[in-house]
């Protein structure tokens, strides 16, 4: 009885269409970052300058908005909506047209944002922290961006909430499930920066006020800016708990437990923005701890999670006759593209996580705070973890959507460039942690500062990095025009989008996961508990706002 | 309700005798660089000024 | 729902070790003193030049307080004042900072003196200067065309 009922074997190409738009936006963001990246390790290096009067930081911004925020919202929402059409039923026309609404709605702020960021009236990285004061465009831009989101969004629970009618008492399909999540998640996060957004930085940009209140706006975008990083790495672990099963020849270990950590991490994601401030004046460190303690309840759904892969590793390994204590990582698909990009991803989260517990360890950030260490950090997070396995799921989903095959060359050369990503990223990222933990800031242009002695012993790390960068600059290369071949050229055919089924498929999920009452009044409380006293506090002590500057 | 139930049971049971001996070593494995890379950052911590 | 025994002491291992690491970092923090720096002072960050103690930046020696020695720093786009400093080994300083304008960091490489300067806030860190050699201090927040030039340097001297 495993959820199949109102979900299609293939996604309707109608609502394949959409997923597509979303796909050559998120695409088209990954080939323009990626050269932003490259050329920001190289100026690094100090071997290279930047030609034209570029500047790093313009370099810099581009590369945090594109990467950030364009190609990892794009990939996610056209992901997520042929997931949910996949495992739902088709999106009703009005769906499918609130999806195209919020396509275009973030395409215009994209737009709009990126063109001045290349003006250079928006060089202020992707975080945009007062009081540097960009361009209002940029900030509108940003505004439509985030609402065409929960547009987008809206698009999946319609669907989720029809198939929910249709089938009461019945828990929904594990994919839309997820995916829902998510999406509710995201919705309650992104109200925290639109609220900085709307109320604080547009006005101030336009000049309708004068003044703006720093650090209430900063505690608004890290209440945005934690459950952003979930968002991401949601989508990775729907394809590691429901895709990846499927793609081996096995099974989802428990549907529950899949789901429990889903519900964990829609919970725990959001009242955590305090460990990104940890270092900060005005707030006070009863709250910081406070929010550190709630940051470590998030892990243990990644706890859950690290456990039921190895399970279905295993269990597959042991069904195809492994012996021995680890013999049954052995008999895995190693020639599958769709299986090992991802997991090159999977493994690449061990260090990450490891990183994220250090970084989130109260006073121990002193250790590593806006040191390079943390761009080392959430490259292995974002740009492995994340990435690698949209990439997987690309190379299914995009032939998928567009009537082709995978063909073995592709299935090669995706595998070659998820080993060219893992390599770039062990010489970027390592470089980077390592001149982290020797106090290394992160992004800064070249500077020798002063020919201070323990700058000068940052140099042979930035130049591993830009090593790593431009193998890196590779991969994308490579992806790209596996993308490109996927898209138009590939023989046309039927490609499989994967699903997975439970081992155990007497066990009902019980249906107290789709009590959303229950779960958002919980998250609500939750937010109020660990935000109301120290806003208020903010607000209160409040010195004099802060009049917008324009420093580069 | 009690009779699927009943049978999930004995399943279940089945089940937790078969080996997970791999995936247990595997997130020791896991547990055990999560404690050092953690300890390692804390000595620095306490070292350092 | 049904959990696995072996997953379960996984489960239970793992959040006794998350336990143990906030323990940890908490009596670290609460009962030896460590805590992030979050000092809760405001300044008008138009009057920094005019405002105790920053209208004096530089280290001053203080009597009657729990520290030797007071390192006064305002930041601003781009640079620090005072430019470099000694200070002697073994002193216990508060070091106390502000920013003019935009968002800075204050960081001493290789150290844990590791702040955010905000405007309309004063950072502090009090710490036990036990190392001799030269440090070097680092703008780590982005503010602006001219951030990696942003610094500064401490000698802790014998």
């Amino acid at each position: 009885m495993i959820n199949s009922y109102g979900a299609k074997a293939k996604v309707d190409p109608k609502d394949a269409k959409l997923s597509m738009a979303h796909f050559f936006v998120a695409f088209g963001a990954l080939a323009l970052g990626g050269l932003m990246g490259l050329l920001q390790t190289l100026v690094r290096s100090g071997k290279f300058e930047l030609p034209l009067g570029i500047g790093y930081y313009q370099v810099l911004t581009a590369h945090g908005v594109l990467m950030g925020l364009v190609l990892t919202t794009f990939f996610i929402m056209g992901f997520q909506y042929a997931a949910v059409s996949r495992t739902a039923g088709t999106h009703s026309n009005a769906a499918r047209t609130t999806g195209w609404v919020g396509f275009w709605l973030m395409t215009a702020g994209t737009l709009m944002s990126g063109t001045m960021i290349l003006l250079n009236e928006a060089s202020v990285l992707y975080t945009f922290y007062a009081p540097l004061q960009a361009h209002w465009i940029f900030y509108l831009g940003l505004t439509l961006v985030v609402v065409g989101s929960w547009v987008d969004g809206a698009a999946q629970i319609m669907t989720y909430a029809k198939w929910r009618r249709n089938n009461p008492g019945k828990p929904s399909p594990l994919l839309s499930f997820m995916a829902v999540i998510n999406t509710v998640m995201w919705i309650v996060a992104t109200i925290g920066v639109a609220a900085t957004v709307l109320f604080q930085l547009l006005p101030w940009s336009l000049g309708l006020v004068d003044r703006v209140d720093v650090l209430v706006s900063r505690t608004l975008f890290w209440y945005f800016g934690h459950p952003l990083v979930y968002f991401w790495l949601l989508p990775a672990y729907m394809c590691w708990y429901a895709i990846i099963p499927k793609i081996i020849g096995g099974k989802i270990f428990s549907d529950s437990l899949a789901r429990l950590s889903f519900i964990l991490f829609l919970l725990f994601s959001i009242p955590v923005g305090f460990h990104h401030q940890l270092t900060e004046p005005g707030i006070d460190p009863a709250w910081k701890f406070f929010q550190v303690i709630l940051t470590f309840m998030v892990v243990i759904p990644s706890l859950m999670t690290a456990f039921s892969l190895f399970a279905t590793f295993e269990r597959y390994g042991r069904g195809k006759g492994a012996k021995g204590l680890l013999g049954w990582f052995k008999v895995l698909p190693w020639n599958d593209a769709r299986f090992i990009v991802p997991f090159i991803g999977m493994a690449s989260f061990i260090p990450a996580g490891a990183g994220g517990i250090i970084n989130a360890s109260n006073q121990m950030d002193q250790v590593v705070h806006n040191t390079i260490w943390v761009t080392g950090h959430f490259h292995l997070t974002a740009a492995t973890s994340v990435v690698l396995t949209f990439f997987g799921i690309s190379y299914w989903l995009v032939p998928h959507l567009t009537g082709r095959k995978l063909t073995k060359a592709m299935n090669k050369l995706g595998i070659i460039q998820a080993w060219v990503w893992f390599i770039g990223m062990a010489f970027m990222s390592g470089a980077m942690h390592i001149q982290g933990l020797l106090g290394g800031p992160r992004r800064s242009a070249f500077s020798t500062y002063g020919d201070s002695q323990q700058a000068l012993d940052w140099i042979p790390y930035q130049i591993a990095q830009a090593v790593g960068g431009t193998i890196l600059f590779l991969g994308i290369i490579l992806v790209v025009i596996i993308f490109i071949n996927l898209a138009f050229f590939a023989p046309k055919g039927e490609e499989e989008f994967p699903v997975g089924e439970a081992e155990n498929l007497d066990e009902k999920a019980p249906m107290v996961f789709e009590n959303w009452k229950l779960w958002l009044g919980i998250l609500t409380a939750l937010i109020l508990f660990a935000y109301t006293i120290p806003f208020i506090d903010i607000i209160q002590n409040a010195p004099p706002g802060s009049k917008g500057f324009k420093t580069w | 309700m009690a009779n699927p139930e009943l049978k999930t049971k004995q399943k279940t049971e089945i089940e937790d005798s078969s080996s997970l001996k791999g995936t247990f070593a595997s997130v020791l494995f896991l547990g055990l660089f999560i404690i050092i890379s953690w300890l390692s950052v804390y000595f620095l911590f306490v070292e350092r000024f | 729902m049904h959990m696995h025994k072996l997953e379960k002491i996984w489960l239970i291992l793992g959040i006794s070790c998350l336990i143990i690491f906030l323990t940890t970092v908490g009596v670290s923090a609460f009962y030896l003193g460590n805590k992030p720096p979050s000092c809760l002072t405001t300044i008008d960050s138009e009057k920094v030049d005019t405002t105790k103690p920053f209208d004096k930046p530089g280290l001053h020696k203080v009597e009657g307080k729990e520290w030797d020695y007071e390192l006064v720093y305002v930041a601003s786009a781009f640079s620090y004042n005072p430019a470099k400093v000694e200070v002697p080994l073994g002193a216990k300083v508060k070091v106390i900072a502000t920013t003019k304008d935009v968002i800075h960091g204050f960081e001493v490489a290789g150290t844990n003196i590791n702040m955010m300067l905000e405007p309309g806030y004063v950072s502090e860190y009090t710490t036990t200067f036990d190392k001799a050699g030269e440090y070097l201090i680092v703008c780590n927040e982005y503010c602006g065309s001219g951030h990696h030039l942003m610094f500064s340097k401490i000698e802790v001297v014998k």
